[in-house]
């Protein structure tokens, strides 16, 4: 039999690890992007990448890892699949730093590390406030190698649009746009591994990049993959409020001793730093005297949201509180969190060296994703995931800095898998199905571009994303959801009257675009529906309505598959693995 | 503020081999709008300043926040990344242009994979044995550090090779980003492995020998990497290779 031929799709940190994996041992991969890889949202990352090396004589362990980030994650997440995750991220850091990531050094040339939410311990490794940057070009300049040397063919600017199933439905390759000719075609695949990161433009505006759109999950799960714990978005605390995206602002910031606070008086019109100390509320110091400020992001986003909404205590009576860093000396700051401060000054015009950040919370990647089981593979045979697109992880919160590490940690895990599988993969009947998906991929693109109706896909979207942001982030009713699930619907019909501006076959971006937008309606309603039906509180889904966590029913993985029908996704309860930490309550106002 | 507008030239060309045109717009102004906003309004309403149907604008663009180096192109005339270009600060109305040393594709989008193919030539990157647990990587002191992580933080936009007079097809040099590039990875403990092949690799014709010290480079760089210096350090040990392989020789 040949070599087995594997394809990833997607090159950020997960993707890129799976490649590495593949091409070491032995295999070819095709690697597919919509951008160039090095320009993938990896980059984004900016606070650190966690794990328990215990060089600050704190005592701290892997198992103390694994149990933070299993209460971070209020104990939605199947706990061995985590374990390991966290016993394999001290052997993730060294290999990081032996390719050369310029992490951030003691005086005596180790690894330096900081705090970050939801721990006590120092636990993140950091390259000022660009981790995720540097970890991308590491494994880029990796995947470099592997190319120059013939092991991996890059497919960038190519999008990925299905898989290609075969008549028992295993998967045998996958279709593709080529976003410069238009042209699609099928690939041949043994194993696929989607490494698509996030869903933010579902939201309209995120911290996310455009190309987050989701779009790849969401044709997957049309195809029959599950759906799990999309109910489960996390909104950052702290992002700077923009007119085209929400630009994160790194927990580091307060991981190197950022304080949030508003004035005790509203109103208050004095400049901010003639504003006595004794008039500061520092609200997440006083409400959480052990975390303080380093909370989890759910709780510290939902603090934020009672100053704002129900104190009506934010600045100028605007939504928005500070995130003040004038109190560190500027070496330090520039030493450690350059990157982020110069992005606040260039978009706000303000230097945060001198003057409070004005802040609010954003949202900012999803702990659903694709369902897969221990080994990275989804209900579909032969399409694993690994990355923010897979759900396996951060449970009802992810906790900072754990998703570079999980990323990684994903992609080296999937790309042995997958090998693995292929190896043992017989042979296809006939074509492997891929003159169908061909037909049905030019069916949807001729509908697509002979449409006559009046809608732009633009402007839906705009509405997705305000829908989307009102009833399915921070602070959910029952009510809003029904009425978010409708106006979904709604949205879905128009979509079938979208008519693009563009019909042409060369470059057109709108084209690709719409392609996406009716994917991110489906998978918005998965997001929407598990909120609705998951009546208690966990994490970052929260309910005034259902205050409480529910274990009784619901400490259970919401399981979402396509129907097809105007009724919208099935949805199916999956029991959670809890065998190394009995479940308590989460409390972090005290020490755990 | 309702009918305060903002004016914008759009450079188009719907193919390499179609004509360039002139398009103007006129669209609602809003406060911390930058060009990338800009661009997504007309997607959302293609209509010409003067009441004319047409496309929206294809540009590459990505995380918005100036770090995936994606959004390069002239703006007013000069290079640099369209998401950090807050409208406030341009005198209108503003020009946007593809940048014009690299193929155009359509509209703001060039083709810039050259300099992709140029870090492959120089080998940038580490040569780890492999990806297995090996133990703690070299031993780093925080001044070495602080020295190549300003080099490490080139997010390849190649403003400094549009703005480089030498960078063209007669001299075919491969421009300061991988210049810097092949500084970064020769001072790393395991990276100077290939240190000798770098510096032959930029010591003919292309090479570094080419620049023309016009500094462009540096002044253009959105992330200030100090690329004069990083230029003037390996001419200095591309010439000691000179002279060592010519004496060995």
């Amino acid at each position: 039999m040949a070599a087995p031929k594997i394809i990833v799709v997607g090159g950020g940190l997960a993707g890129l690890a799976a490649v590495i994996k593949i091409a070491e041992a032995g295999g070819t991969v095709d690697l597919f992007s919509i951008v160039p890889v090095k320009r993938s949202h990896s980059v984004c990352a900016q606070g650190g990448i966690n794990a328990a090396k215990n060089l600050k004589g704190e005592g701290d362990t892997t198992f103390k890892h694994f149990d933070d980030t299993i209460y971070g994650g209020d104990f939605l997440a199947n706990q061995t699949p985590v374990k390991a995750m966290c016993e394999a991220a001290p052997g993730i850091i060294d290999l990081l730093d032996r390719m050369g990531v310029p992490f951030n050094r003691t005086p005596e040339g180790l690894l330096d590390f900081r705090r970050f939410g939801g721990t006590l311990y120092h636990r993140t490794a950091f390259a000022g406030a660009t981790t995720g940057q540097q970890l991308l070009y590491a494994l880029d300049e990796q995947v470099r190698r592997h190319e120059s040397e013939g092991r991996v063919n890059k497919y960038e600017g190519w999008e990925f649009l299905s898989a290609v199933l075969d008549s028992k439905g295993v998967a045998r390759g996958i279709t593709a746009l080529n976003l410069r000719t238009m042209e699609l075609r099928s690939f041949q695949a043994d194993a696929i591994i989607l490494a698509t990161g996030g869903v933010g433009a579902i939201f309209g505006k995120s911290t996310n990049s455009v190309v987050c759109t989701g779009s790849a999950q969401s044709a997957i799960f049309q195809q029959g993959a599950y759906y799990a714990n999309g109910e489960f978005i996390q909104v950052h605390p702290t992002a700077i409020p923009g007119e085209d995206k929400l630009r994160l602002m790194s927990e580091s910031a307060r991981g190197e001793g950022g304080r949030v606070w508003v004035p005790r008086t509203v109103g208050d019109k004095r400049p901010v730093r003639q504003i006595p100390e004794s008039e500061r509320f520092y609200f997440l110091e006083e409400w959480y005297p052990k975390y303080g400020n380093l909370v989890p992001r759910d709780i510290a986003t939902r603090a934020i949201h009672k100053v704002v909404y129900e104190l009506h205590m934010g600045i100028d009576s605007q939504p928005m509180v500070y995130l003040d860093l004038t109190h560190i000396d500027r070496a330090t700051l520039d030493h450690k969190l350059g990157g982020i401060l110069e992005i606040y000054e260039k978009f706000v015009g303000v230097d945060p060296h001198e003057e409070p950040m004005k802040i609010f919370p954003g949202m900012h990647y999803t702990m659903g994703g694709l369902w897969v089981d221990f080994d990275q593979m989804t209900n579909i045979p032969g399409i694993f995931a690994a990355g923010e697109c897979e759900y396996q992880y951060h449970g009802a919160n992810r906790l900072g800095a754990n998703s570079l590490v999980s990323c990684i940690f994903g992609g080296f895990r999937s790309g042995p898998n997958a090998l693995a599988y292929a190896k043992n993969l017989s042979a296809a009947e006939g074509d492997g199905g891929h003159a169908a998906e061909i037909q049905r991929q030019t069916e949807i693109n001729n509908r697509l571009l002979t449409n006559d109706g009046n809608e732009n896909p633009f402007k839906l979207w705009r509405e997705l994303g305000d829908t989307m942001s009102k009833h399915a982030t921070v602070v959910r009713y029952n009510k809003g959801l029904k009425l978010a699930d409708e106006k979904i619907v709604e949205l879905q019909e128009r979509f079938k009257k979208v008519n693009l501006s563009d019909k042409s076959q060369w470059a057109n971006t709108s084209f690709a675009f719409t392609r996406q937008l009716g994917n991110m309606l489906e998978l918005a309603r998965v997001i929407v529906g598990g909120a609705a039906l998951r009546d208690e509180s966990r994490g970052a889904h929260y309910k005034p309505d259902f205050p409480d966590r529910n274990d009784e029913q619901f400490l259970k993985t919401t399981k979402a598959s396509f129907t097809g029908q105007p009724s919208g996704p099935r949805f199916e309860f999956e029991d959670v693995d809890i065998q190394h930490i009995k479940p308590r309550p989460r409390r972090y106002d005290a020490a755990k | 503020m309702a009918d305060k507008t903002v004016t914008l030239e759009i450079k188009r060309q719907a193919s390499p081999d179609a004509p360039a045109v002139w398009e103007r717009f006129e669209i609602p102004w809003r406060s911390g709008m930058n060009i990338t906003s800009a661009l997504m309004e007309i997607a959302a309403n293609p209509v010409t300043a003067d009441g004319k149907a047409t496309t929206p604008v294809t540009y590459d663009s990505n995380c918005l926040e100036e770090i995936c180096g994606s959004c390069a192109m002239r703006i007013n005339g000069k290079a640099r990344m369209a998401c950090s270009a807050l409208v406030e600060n341009f005198e209108q109305p503003i020009k946007v242009e593809p940048l014009s040393k690299f193929p155009l594709v359509r509209d703001l989008q060039v083709d810039r994979s050259v300099l992709f193919e140029n870090l492959k030539r120089v080998k940038a990157w580490v040569p780890v044995d492999g990806t297995y647990d090996l133990g703690s990587g070299p031993r780093v002191f925080p001044q070495q550090q602080e020295a190549n992580y300003p080099l490490s933080n080139c997010i390849s936009c190649t403003c400094c090779m549009e703005v480089c007079p030498q960078f063209n097809e007669d001299t075919g040099f491969v421009g300061a980003a991988t210049i810097a590039q092949v500084k970064l990875f020769n001072n790393h403990p395991t990276g100077k492995v290939f240190k000798e092949e770098r510096l032959r690799a930029l010591a003919g014709d292309g090479g570094v020998q080419e620049c023309g010290f016009a500094q462009n480079c540096v002044e253009v760089c959105p992330k200030q990497i100090p690329l004069t210096n990083a230029i003037s350090d390996v001419s200095r040990d591309v010439l000691v290779q000179k002279v060592k392989d010519f004496v060995r020789s």
